[in-house]
């Protein structure tokens, strides 16, 4: 395993990309479903049902993303997992107390008496809200390089609503695929009236990270990386205004372009992914430990790459075949 | 309370609640695949509505099991962070292995198996069907691969005071793993079992005299009655191998103190961990001698061999799980009277001939069953009680006490999240109890069951009740 230069530097690089990646498609993919569970309250019951069945068949495998990413965490960086998580301590239980009602308000509003049905849809709502503000929170109080202080803490409760308007955004923009007629016109409107979360929180990120960090600033405002970097903003600033004239124009005859809002908040949210992981880099603790020093031993850490190798394919293939057969848009779900 | 015992609580209580949804599931899923085969094959209507209802049954179940596990896996980091730092190269690619080959595969194809029956050709829905099934019994596999390890280590060399990998085929196929994945499955098997002929009689005591709750109650007792003798032998396997490898769990187990022959089978006692001896004793004579070592006068180790010389209890505490053991043996006592009985009374012949089946089951049994529906979680719980407890002091037996492995958060901090997520749980456990049993009543007044969405499914449900081809 010498082919590649020393396993020591090319293997953790890896898992942080590998990392990476699963936190990318679980913002993206639980993102939507989070999303659709924040915007609950804003629907009639009737419609909660089509959104509940526009997001069934995902939002398990989804959740998985979640699982996969903190086990790569745990597995590949052992010490950053145990000094990112016992400094979140709180803000993780909230998420797994909102998970947990989420998760299980799903199952229970379909089969629990039919008087039951409007509290499950409250838990539901519940359990997608505290997850998006506690994500939201551990994102910015991670930005801010894990300090525990009152300044931090605000700017945390910031990145925390911004999170989960936009959650609510790019599940507006799921809908505006899955639905149609009045749901989906509601759709429209829920994620014109979201997209300022997403900018608003793209743009608090940004300004706040250099400012936090002398060496994130220097990363992103010294010559010549500023010109290189320069597609970022300027990427985003187009994606931004795209939506938003892509939106007026929704929902459109024929149902045409219905998908393309949902394909620039994905667009966008990978945008500001590699942002953050450009400014972070090598770091895995922010400022603390980089990911070669958290690296757990490489005769593991290969170990699990060769089976990542082969399963990973498998899962994405899966994953996008269940995709292809719950296509179009939701119908009402059933057991069969 | 310090950080340590509240942190060991709160797991305690998170693994607990999860491990009962999984125990459900991993049975299930085959049984699922057994009905949706059996219907395939015979064409008969009453185990495609087995099917229907046991699939809502499987829902609810790993939803409660995919939420609760997710809980431990951040656990690990929030409150355990010294297991990972220590042994971290073992039980890392062993948790990598269990999210890679199960988690994903159970839950993408779950969406298939639930909702995508319209949606694909039977063939792919029994595939899915298969695949949830295969893939909750790999992560089974994984799970218990790196808890046989944490009781029998092996495999592994520690280089400053960190684990390093030598043999992965030592470490998968450590001395305890065969012994503790096949009683956990028989386990599964058993709750499933239980379950299903509980719920089961619960709907013929309402009045349910359809064919698929007559099916799936002779199912559930014959299951039961055919897995629980294999589960005492097993067991007995399970415990010599942990004589041999944990001789001081075996000694709270029995509750015997001093090393020696003879040593009593005791049925009842209360240990005294102070005085370090029993009270109120009723005991067998030469039992646990005769269990362990096959022979009356066979030395049986003590738990005073496990104390150091200034004084360290290298030992579990006795009486959590000597209770515990007595516990989880009781409930298989119970359960091998009742599904024997039932399986003896539904054999016998009806006086115009033919077998009595279902109908041979009096009132009392049939309450007996209702009552036993959740036999299988005590069960469970208290064998996992059993030997995780009788794990203690040791995290990884040998190589990492509990206490050196604890996070350093504040104790009122975990306190706190502990008592939410147990009024989380109980609520949640109450909850789906009481929806099992209501989709029981549902089903037995033969209303239609609820279901997910709007209603308007009925060509999917026509073309379903079609047999195979």
């Amino acid at each position: 395993m010498e082919l590649f230069g020393d396993p020591a530097v090319w293997l953790p690089f890896t898992f942080a990309a590998l990392m990476g990646l699963s936190i990318l498609i679980y913002v993206v993919l639980d993102g939507f479903d989070l999303g659709v569970g924040v915007l609950f309250p804003f629907a009639e019951p009737a419609e909660r049902d089509r959104m509940i069945a526009s997001i069934g068949p995902f939002w398990d495998a989804n959740e998985t993303w979640l699982v996969l990413a903190i086990g790569i965490l745990l597995v590949a960086f052992p010490s950053a997992h145990g000094a990112i998580l016992t400094a979140l301590y709180l803000p993780v239980a909230v998420m797994l107390i909102g998970l947990i009602l989420r998760g299980v308000a799903f199952e229970f509003r379909a089969k629990a008496p039919l008087t039951q049905k409007r509290a499950w849809d409250g838990a539901f709502y519940a359990g997608s809200l505290m997850t998006s503000l506690a994500q939201g929170f551990m994102l910015g109080l991670y930005i801010m390089g894990l300090e525990q202080s009152w300044a931090t803490y605000g700017f945390a409760i910031l990145t925390a609503v911004f999170l989960t308007v936009g959650y609510s955004f790019i599940g507006a923009t799921w809908l505006i695929l899955k639905t149609e007629s009045a749901l989906q016109r509601k759709a429209v409107d829920w994620a014109k009236g979201g997209i300022w979360g997403l900018v608003l929180g793209l743009g608090a990120i940004s300004a706040a990270s250099p400012l936090v960090s002398p060496r994130i600033f220097d990363k992103w405002f010294s010559m010549p990386e500023f010109l290189y970097l320069a597609p970022f903003p300027i990427l985003s600033g187009l994606l931004v205004l795209g939506l938003w004239r892509g939106l007026q124009r929704l929902p459109a005859e024929g149902d045409k372009g219905a998908w393309q809002p949902f394909a620039g908040s994905i667009a966008l949210f990978t945008l500001a992914f590699l942002g953050l992981a450009y400014s972070f880099y090598p770091y895995v603790v922010p400022e603390k430990l980089t990911i070669y020093e958290a690296a757990s031993a490489p005769e593991s850490l290969i170990i699990i790459l060769v089976g990542t190798c082969f399963v990973l394919p498998a899962i994405l293939a899966y994953t996008a075949l269940a995709y292809v057969i719950f296509r179009g848009k939701a119908t009402e779900l059933s057991y069969d | 309370m310090d950080t340590l015992i509240l942190s060991r609580i709160q797991f305690g209580a998170n693994i607990s609640f999860h491990i009962l949804f999984p125990t459900i599931t991993i049975a299930l899923g085959w049984v699922l695949l057994f009905f949706k085969l059996r219907f395939r094959w015979t064409g008969d209507a009453k185990w495609m509505q087995a099917y229907r209802f046991w699939v809502k049954v499987f829902a609810l179940s790993f939803a409660m099991g995919v939420v609760s596990g997710i809980t431990m896996s951040f656990q690990f980091g929030t409150n355990w962070p010294g297991f990972m730092e220590t042994v971290g190269n073992i039980a890392g690619p062993l948790l990598a292995y269990e999210v890679m080959t199960a988690f994903f595969l159970e839950a993408v194809f779950l969406g298939i198996m639930l909702f995508g029956a319209s949606r694909v050709p039977d063939w792919l829905h029994t595939t899915a069907t298969f695949l949830v099934a295969f893939g909750t019994t790999m992560s089974a596999f994984w799970i218990l691969v790196l808890n046989s390890w944490m009781h029998t280590p092996a495999g592994f060399e520690m280089r400053d005071g960190v684990a390093f990998a030598t043999d992965w085929w030592a470490i998968i196929f450590n001395p305890s793993m065969p012994y503790r994945l096949v009683h956990m499955l028989i386990a599964s098997g058993l709750t499933c079992a239980f379950l299903i002929a509980g719920l089961s009689a619960f709907r013929w005591l309402w009045g349910d005299r359809s064919e698929g709750v007559r099916a799936t109650l002779a199912f559930g007792a014959s299951l039961g009655a055919v897995l629980i003798p294999v589960q005492i032998l097993v067991g007995d396997m399970h415990g010599l191998n942990t004589l041999e490898h944990q001789p001081q769990k075996v000694a709270a187990m029995e509750g015997n103190w001093e090393t020696g022959p003879n040593v009593p089978l005791l049925l009842f006692a209360i240990p005294d961990e102070d005085a370090r001896e029993n009270r109120f004793e009723i005991g067998i004579p030469n039992g646990a001698s005769l269990i362990l070592k096959h022979k009356a006068d066979g030395v049986v180790p003590g738990l005073n061999d496990f104390v150091t010389e200034d004084g360290e209890v290298l030992h579990p505490p006795v009486s959590k799980v000597f209770y515990s053991f007595r516990v989880m043996i009781g409930t298989g006592v119970a359960m091998l009277f009742l599904s024997w009985a039932a399986v003896a009374l539904m054999l016998r012949r009806h006086p115009e001939g033919g077998r009595r089946g279902v109908e041979g089951l009096p009132k009392p049994v049939l309450w007996a069953f209702v009552a036993m529906a959740f036999s299988g979680w005590l069960a469970t719980l208290a064998g996992w009680y059993t030997t995780e407890i009788g794990r203690q002091p040791w995290l990884v037996e040998g190589v990492l006490m509990t206490r050196d492995a604890v996070a350093d958060v504040p104790a009122p901090l975990v306190l706190g999240t502990l008592i939410t997520y147990l009024v989380v749980y109980a609520a949640l456990i109450l909850a789906y109890v009481s929806v099992l049993f209501y989709l029981a009543r549902k089903a037995a007044k033969g209303e239609s069951l609820p279901e997910r969405a709007t209603p308007g499914s009925g060509a999917a449900e026509v073309q379903l009740l079609q047999p195979g081809e």
